[in-house]
């Protein structure tokens, strides 16, 4: 029953963008499609905008998953030594750390970004989380759990720091690492705000931007005459409906074979031994 | 000695990128909350020749009477998210342990868990959509049952319990999971004694359940203070419109409006900068009592 009012607004969004426009505004839409119809998907995808969010959005993920990946290897290995093994590590995780309990706000951030010249550009999404310290923290936790004496003998080989994370921690953390990738997939995908602040030109919107300039703001002021008029046509309704379950699609899809995943992911947060 | 710091230098080097790029977006950010005690004028730049002005942007800021109707919406809302957030995932995770098929169990938890992964701009527009007064899909359900039209979204008595329950509705799965995978944890064979020795389900949940995860519940109360002054900027943003500002603004998006639509950059960073102080003692406190209470180490 709960589990049910949970999703059912979801199959009604679904179902109401499937729908034609009179039944749709006419309210007789519930969980089924009335008059099956894919306008207001053909008008969706035939914006050209619809197409460059997405692939702004797909290149944000391109890039900024990866490099979300790296540093926290890169950080989460060395804090992960004793502190005799590595001078200064309590100076360094501080460091970390702080940047979870403080922030300059929205207003510095903001100009800090723009006095770097970032905005506009795809880096402006990208750079600014590329330390995910809360990844970090749960990655150094599972490093430790690796017996030391794999350490040792990768050393003892000859191998060097550089090499055992290569070649010994990442392939034996490859469950850990999934999902932090899939976390930090999710987390770019979803973004919209950073992209309606800090890209001037909505032709550099991140898709979850565009939907919300579209959906929430109904911003339709930079449409032309002749799209004025083809939107006529499809109610405001099934459109809407049609661009938030673009917007979710790629989560719906991967959610069944990534949630477990997923579950792992905050046990390994948040229960620990 | 050499040759230890040789071994070492590896690790040092590995930091660097990390130490660069937190120290570009967090640290700089952090120094520019300088913005608060200055007449700042962006074209003059963050470390350009501004005029220092004390503590006039916050003298201003309190004495707006906005503000304190700001602060209290926040604590209203983000109090009541907190606890109904602990409660209701405890107590659905309570039940949803008593089921015995399994396959059920794993439905409902992927059911509910789903909602957690959209973005407050889908769940914003699936929101507006479904609660509208004008043919929006409850309303009309709550029609059947004689209830007039009700405006969730624009009326403030109502907005800040719509955005409590629609926040509910998005993390409670999230909350039952975790709360789920710490019974799993819990030794059945307390469970076998007890009903050995004549317990019903009642008197299961109430000696061993609960006890049994009630390190987990402390963790997670705990955590969540630090978040008090966080009333969630993604979901009002996304909901809120001019006619509910009175109920359903918080200083998350006070600061956005003052600030970036109105301009005034002191002013909002004055506001955000009291806002930062209050969660770091509120965060430092709760990891404080996490560590206290359940002996909770983030390294």
């Amino acid at each position: 029953m709960v589990s049910l009012l949970c999703i059912l607004p979801l199959i009604h969004i679904v179902a109401v963008s499937f729908s034609s426009s009179a039944a749709a505004s006419a309210g007789y839409v519930r969980l089924w499609p009335v008059d099956f119809t894919l306008a207001s998907y053909m008008y969706t995808m035939s914006r050209t905008e619809f197409w460059q969010s997405m692939l702004v959005s797909l290149t944000r993920i391109g890039i900024g998953t990866p490099l979300n990946l790296l540093l926290t290897i890169l950080v989460a290995y060395p804090l992960s030594k004793e502190s005799h093994a590595l001078r200064f590590r309590s100076v360094y995780a501080w460091a970390f750390f702080v940047t979870m309990l403080f922030n300059g706000g929205l207003i510095p951030w903001y100009t800090t970004i723009k006095e770097y010249g970032l905005l506009d550009s795809i880096w402006a999404l990208v750079l600014p989380g590329a330390v995910p310290v809360f990844s970090v923290v749960l990655l150094l936790n599972f490093f430790r759990e690796i017996p030391k004496e794999l350490e040792e003998a990768a050393l003892i080989d000859g191998a060097g720091h550089f090499r055992t994370v290569w070649s010994i921690f990442v392939p034996i953390s490859k469950p850990a690492l999934a999902t932090l990738a899939l976390f930090s997939m999710v987390e770019h995908w979803n973004s919209w705000f950073d992209g309606l602040l800090l890209m001037g030109n909505p032709a550099n919107y991140p898709l979850q931007s565009y939907i919300q300039t579209i959906v929430i703001q109904q911003n339709l002021s930079n449409m032309s005459r002749d799209a004025m008029l083809d939107l006529a046509l499809i109610s405001d309704r099934t459109l809407k409906s049609s661009q938030i379950f673009l917007g979710s699609l790629p989560i719906i899809l991967a959610y069944p074979f990534l949630q477990k995943y997923f579950v792992k992911g905050i046990v390994l947060g948040s229960v620990k031994g | 000695m050499r040759a230890k710091l040789r071994k070492e230098l590896p690790l040092h080097l590995m930091l660097v990128p990390g130490l660069v790029m937190i120290i570009l977006f967090s640290y700089v950010p952090m120094a520019g909350v300088m913005i608060a005690f200055q007449k700042f004028i962006p074209a003059k730049g963050l470390f350009g020749d501004q005029k220092w002005i004390g503590l006039d942007n916050f003298e201003y800021v309190m004495n707006l009477p906005s503000f304190t109707q700001v602060l209290w919406n926040t604590l209203f809302i983000s109090s009541l998210k907190l606890i109904l957030g602990l409660i209701i995932p405890l107590v659905f995770a309570i039940l949803l342990n008593e089921l015995t098929s399994n396959w059920i169990k794993r439905s409902v938890q992927t059911a509910i868990y789903l909602p957690y992964f959209l973005s407050w701009v889908v769940l914003g527009g699936i929101l507006i959509d479904i609660l509208s007064p004008s043919g929006g899909i409850v309303n009309e359900f709550l029609g059947w049952f004689g209830v007039s039209k009700i405006f969730f979204l624009g009326d403030n008595d109502w907005f800040p319990f719509t955005l409590i329950t629609s926040d509910v509705w998005k993390n409670f799965g999230y909350g039952t999971i975790v709360y789920l995978a710490a019974i799993t944890g819990i030794d059945p064979g307390l469970y076998e004694a007890a009903t050995i020795d004549g317990a019903n389900r009642w008197h299961k949940t109430w000696h061993i359940t609960i006890p049994g995860i009630r390190m987990v519940i402390v963790l997670l109360s705990v955590l969540s203070l630090g978040q008090l002054l966080n009333a969630g900027f993604d979901q009002v943003f996304n909901l809120y419109s001019p006619q509910v500002y009175e109920s359903g603004d918080i200083l998350d998006t006070f600061v956005y409006r003052i600030g970036l639509l109105d301009a005034q950059y002191g002013v909002a960073t004055a506001v955000g900068f009291f806002k930062s102080i209050i969660s770091l003692t509120l965060i430092s406190s709760s990891y404080f009592l996490a560590y206290r209470f359940a002996k909770y180490r983030i390294f």
